[in-house]
C-alpha cells in the first residue's frame, strides 16, 4: 500500500471574518488577488470538482480534485492532486480549511494531509502553504496581498 | 503583538531545537520530543506551550495521542517583513555595483 502518512497543520490568525475567509478561498475573484491562482467550482457542493488554475494569458489547471465536505463559512474539505497525476489515485492528498471565530479575529487552519512521504507535492506545499496564508492574512487585513 | 511572542519564544535555545526536532520529523508526540530532549517533561511541556501561544506549532488530536507540527507561517511573515526587504535592497546594491564596474571599464 502506498504511503500516505505525512501530514501538515498550517495555522493563521486573521482580522476579518468567517464569510469573508471563506470567500478569499472559493471565489475566484477574490482569490486570484492574493494567490496568484483561482479556486474554482461550480458550487462548492461535496461531489464536485474543483480545479486550481494559475491567473493569466493561459489559465493553465495546475491542480484538481473533489469537495469532499463543504460548510460556509465554517469547513471546507477537498481532494488535491497534480493536474498531471489525476488519473492516479495514489497521487491525491487532503485539504481541510477549518475556519473559526476568536473575538475579532478569525483562526483559519489548513490541514493538508495524506501525502506521501518525500514526494514533489510534500516539498511544493510545505514552501507554498505559508506564503499563500501570509498573503491570505495581508490582503484581508489591508486590501494588499504579497508579492507571490 | 504577535511579533513579540514570535521572537520571545525563539529567544531560547530548547525552543529553537523544539523547532528543528518538528522540522526533522513532523506531528510527534510529547514523548517522541522528550525522548530526543535533554530535559524532564515538564520543561518540555512548558516549551512547547510557550511555541502554540506564539503560533509556532499547532496540535492536532489523532485518536489517544496528541500531535505536534510546526507552524512556519509567523516565520515567513518575520521572513516577509525582516529579511526580505533588506535582501531586495542588497541586491539593489549588488545591481548598482554591477553597473558602475562595467561602466568603468568600457
Amino acid at each position: 500500500m502506498t504511503d500516505k502518512s505525512a501530514s501538515f497543520i498550517y495555522v493563521t490568525f486573521i482580522r476579518t471574518t468567517p464569510e469573508k475567509l471563506f470567500e478569499a478561498i472559493t471565489r475566484p475573484e477574490i482569490c486570484r488577488r492574493y494567490w496568484g491562482h483561482e479556486n474554482v467550482s461550480e458550487d462548492w457542493q461535496p461531489g464536485s470538482d474543483w480545479q486550481h488554475v494559475k491567473v493569466g494569458e493561459t489559465r493553465s489547471v495546475e491542480l484538481v480534485g473533489k469537495v469532499i465536505e463543504c460548510d460556509p463559512p465554517k469547513r471546507l474539505v477537498v481532494s488535491w492532486a497534480n493536474e498531471s497525476q489525476k488519473d492516479d489515485p495514489d497521487q491525491y492528498s487532503r485539504v481541510t480549511y477549518d475556519i473559526e471565530g476568536k473575538g475579532d479575529m478569525v483562526k483559519l487552519t489548513v490541514s493538508h494531509d495524506e501525502l506521501q512521504p518525500g514526494s514533489g507535492m510534500l516539498k511544493g506545499i510545505s514552501a507554498g502553504w505559508p506564503i499563500v496564508l501570509s498573503s491570505m492574512k495581508s490582503f484581508l487585513e489591508t486590501g494588499q496581498g504579497l508579492d507571490i | 503583538m504577535d511579533d513579540d511572542k514570535v521572537f520571545k519564544a525563539l529567544a531560547d535555545p530548547n525552543r529553537r531545537q523544539l523547532l528543528d526536532r518538528l522540522c526533522d520529523q513532523n506531528g510527534q508526540t510529547l514523548g517522541q520530543l522528550c525522548t530526543s530532549m535533554d530535559m524532564k517533561r515538564q520543561s518540555v511541556t512548558q516549551h512547547l506551550g510557550l511555541l502554540e501561544q506564539a503560533n509556532l506549532i499547532s496540535t492536532a488530536r489523532r485518536g489517544r495521542e496528541k500531535l505536534h507540527f510546526i507552524n512556519p507561517v509567523p516565520l515567513y511573515e518575520v521572513y516577509a517583513r525582516w529579511i526580505r526587504k533588506f535582501e531586495e535592497g542588497r541586491l539593489g546594491l549588488l545591481h548598482d555595483l554591477k553597473q558602475e564596474l562595467e561602466r568603468n571599464g568600457k
